[in-house]
């Protein structure tokens, strides 16, 4: 039976098949809905949304020493965040298999940078297999999961955006259920990396990656198609599709498995081809590697490792290698349409904190989060982001480095329980003064509303503690925790101006769920009374997507669709302009 | 069958319905019998923002992405995005756009202006142009969020997929008591002019 599938329900679906009984995660696009996918077979397998990357490694890895097979899930910054035990989980190695996916973002569209997560293989000495379409993103979880139990490794699974959020046919097939006996086997000579052991490891892992080398070269993810012998193309993920239709003649190594690089069957695929060329997204490993074999390729010559490729890249870069001229466009872009970048919800209740931030001149360290979305005109309120966490920290820094202007930290709920905890404890361990605004809409709204450990439901849909924002900002000794409702901006206005006068560290929670997720209006939907409103546009500085407006001295209208009934328009309207609609009209 | 890989591609503003509407052309090329790849943006991109979905079908298909200058038909659930992702509609394809205006954020806070003359310019990019009241239509049809299903059924116009195949993509993609309604609006979709 087949059945349309992303990339990410195709890793999900593979993981039920190849018998994974345990799965951990964060969420983080483009990774999300493979956990979300996988918790569809919850009586079978065991999935959770971990607080952060490095506790999901951590809890994986603890069942795989039991002999469970794991899967991990996280976007390529995630990885960053797991590299702790990631490095010498790759020493200990692994007893059931583990399988962590990393889902790289070229063309960074919803991400803060555009690392090339093959780098970790590397630098971790770990295996990592790179699908380039569902069908594959399924086969490869079983098996990156053989080859972890085989050369007791963990195995990374590369997706990039294109392949996670594509979707393919993939032909479905039964789970094999799990055999292996859940025990952890004491033995701490293998499990214990202390120096006396880890020094044993070390020379396990070079010996190891030697043996994973040697079937790199003979396993059915790497194959050679045999084409036209004048131009012999390697590449991998993503890349390996675009190739075949730019250039649907040419020979092709496809690297399923591209670490460790297979050095034997790249120097009998070069030798087989008059010239070579490296298709590979983002960084040069494959080229760079290649060229220190003493084999000439191009790559970076005719592609740049700047942003994600695509069909038309290679058409271009095809261009350049044939000495042609690239093909015109059939239209070319409207230049002067107005930029439509994602902004703040209608409703959203952040737009309330940030209102109360605009009134004051201070430094706003953002975070990730849809509050990201608050740097955009005309709230433009958020002054840096850097990563998960951030937002806490940087306040603090910029503080002791002594910035005059007041530094306030803004960072989401599920920020707050990833990274955002150590750093009001540092704040108050080291005495210092920052405002921090946790912005608490009661899920993870960016990646699609997930529960985190604030919410009181577990991923498998199970009621759980509601940990307190205030509680644990108090037991980090915060002495000024107070939390308002963002709706209200005369109460969160006050309470703004009050926490940003006083000289000790304070946190604001702000509480109110995401709009979007709860599908309910907050309120009544608003309207502008024409034959009031002065035009000033106050209520434009909200930046509500449906409060329309244009140029100066145009009259504002609420898009009855879009409204989603907060009344922040209401309230910052100095001419009683703004009223609720009647339902029902 | 040909070999020919057909591209189609979707535009509009996040929350409009896109995803949903380019997993029913998926699934009617599925059930013609084609091998269907499609891409879509999540995250961030779908906070009110410019989005792109793309379903390629055919005998065999690689790339995910249509390529540009390469689309049978492209189909815009707002009036502007059409002009902004034009480049994707193969010369001689037919452009579907929704009459439906979504004012950006950029417009409204003065750092930009939308076109008065986005019909005319529309006429001017499109030699194949369907100009929809699809709001209207989706109206009529029984829900003003049926829109984009009605923008799908004046695509299917230049597109080798029959009515069982859309109906079966229809049923297999939106919940059972919402399936009249979205038939109803393909339908006057596809009888628009």
């Amino acid at each position: 039976m087949h059945e349309l599938l992303s990339g990410n329900e195709a890793i999900a679906r593979g993981a039920y098949e190849a018998g994974v009984t345990v799965a951990t995660g964060y969420p983080g696009t483009p990774s999300t809905e493979i956990l979300e996918s996988l918790v569809a077979f919850k009586d079978q397998v065991y999935c959770e949304w971990s607080p952060n990357e490095k506790v999901a490694l951590e809890v994986a890895a603890g069942a795989c020493f039991t002999g469970a097979r794991c899967l991990v899930t996280m976007k390529h910054v995630g990885l960053n965040v797991a590299a702790d035990p990631l490095m010498t989980l790759a020493y200990v190695g692994a007893v059931g298999g583990i399988v962590i996916v990393v889902a790289d973002d070229p063309g960074m569209h919803s991400s803060q940078n555009e690392q090339d997560s093959r780098h970790f293989a590397r630098f971790a000495k770990i295996p990592i297999l790179e699908p380039s379409d569902s069908k594959e993103a399924k086969e490869f979880v079983r098996l990156g999961l053989e080859i972890s139990e085989q050369f007791r490794t963990p195995v990374l699974l590369r997706t990039t955006t294109r392949v996670s959020h594509s979707r393919g046919l993939v032909e479905l097939a039964d789970r094999t259920p799990p055999t292996r006996e859940i025990k952890f086997e004491k033995d701490p000579p293998r499990f214990v990396p202390i120096p006396l052991w880890g020094r044993i490891m070390r020379q396990q892992v070079e010996k190891r990656l030697a043996d994973l080398r040697a079937f790199a070269c003979t396993s059915a993810a790497n194959r050679i198609e045999s084409g036209d012998r004048d131009l012999g193309i390697i590449t991998a993920s993503i890349s390996y599709e675009y190739v075949k239709e730019v250039w649907p003649q040419a020979s092709v190594l496809k690297l399923g498995m591209s670490y460790p690089f297979p050095d034997d069957l790249i120097r009998q695929f070069a030798t087989g081809v008059k010239r070579v060329l490296v298709v590979e997204e983002l960084d040069d490993i494959l080229e760079e590697h290649i060229k220190a074999m003493g084999i000439a390729c191009e790559g970076r010559s005719v592609i740049s490792g700047i942003g994600e490729l695509s069909p038309l890249r290679l058409t271009e870069a095809r261009a350049k290698l044939d000495g042609h001229a690239a093909p015109a466009l059939a239209a070319a872009p409207a230049a002067d349409l107005p930029a439509r970048p994602p902004v703040l919800c209608p409703g959203c209740p952040h737009r309330g904190v940030f209102h109360a931030l605009a009134q004051h001149d201070v430094v706003v360290t953002g975070d990730i989060g849809c509050y990201s979305l608050g740097v955009f005109k005309p709230l433009a309120r958020i002054d840096t982001i850097l990563c998960m966490g951030g937002g806490v920290t940087l306040a603090h820094g910029m503080d002791k480095a002594g910035e005059k202007r007041k530094v306030v930290g803004i960072v989401g709920d599920s920020t707050f329980f990833h990274s955002g905890i150590t750093g009001v404890l540092n704040i108050v361990f080291n005495r210092g003064a920052s405002t921090i605004i946790v912005v608490d809409n009661r899920t993870t709204a960016m990646t699609g509303h997930q529960d985190n450990p604030g919410t009181g439901r577990t991923l498998m849909g199970q009621p759980t503690n509601a940990a307190s924002i205030a509680d644990i900002a108090r037991a980090c000794g915060v002495k000024r925790v107070r939390t308002v409702n963002p709706y209200n901006l005369a109460e969160t206005k006050a309470a703004v101006a009050e926490e940003l006068a006083a000289d000790e560290p304070s946190v604001i929670v702000s509480v109110a769920p995401c709009v979007l997720k709860e599908k309910v209006r907050p309120g009544p939907r608003r309207a502008v009374a024409a034959d009031i409103c002065k035009t000033c546009g106050l209520c434009l500085k909200l930046g509500c997507p449906a409060m329309e407006g244009g140029p100066k001295g145009t009259q504002p209208v609420v898009n009855d669709l879009l409204c989603a009934g907060c009344g922040m328009c209401q309230q910052v309207c100095k001419f009683g302009a703004v009223a609720a609609v009647e339902e029902g009209l | 069958m040909s070999d020919k890989t057909t591209s189609v591609v979707l535009v509009g503003v996040g929350g409009q319905g896109i995803l949903l509407a380019s997993e029913i052309v998926a699934r009617a090329a599925m059930h013609a019998g084609f091998d269907v790849k499609t891409n879509e943006v999540h995250g961030m991109a779908q906070r009110g923002g410019s989005v792109v979905a793309q379903i390629r079908y055919g005998k065999q298909v690689h790339s995910p992405l249509v390529p540009e200058g390469t689309a049978v038909v492209l189909g815009s659930l707002e009036r502007i995005e059409a002009l902004r992702f034009a480049a994707y509609l193969a010369p001689g394809g037919l452009a579907v756009v929704s009459s439906q205006a979504i004012v950006p954020v950029t417009v409204s806070s003065g750092q930009a202006t939308y076109p008065t003359d986005a019909r005319e310019r529309l006429a001017a990019t499109f030699p194949r142009l369907a100009y929809v009241e699809a709001e209207e239509l989706a109206k009529q049809a029984g829900t003003l969020r049926a829109a984009n299903v009605v923008i799908l059924g004046a695509m299917s116009r230049a597109l080798d997929l029959n009515d069982a195949h859309w109906q079966a993509a229809i049923e297999g993609s939106v919940a059972p008591k919402h399936v009249a309604v979205n038939i109803k609006a393909f339908e006057l979709g596809r009888a628009a002019k």
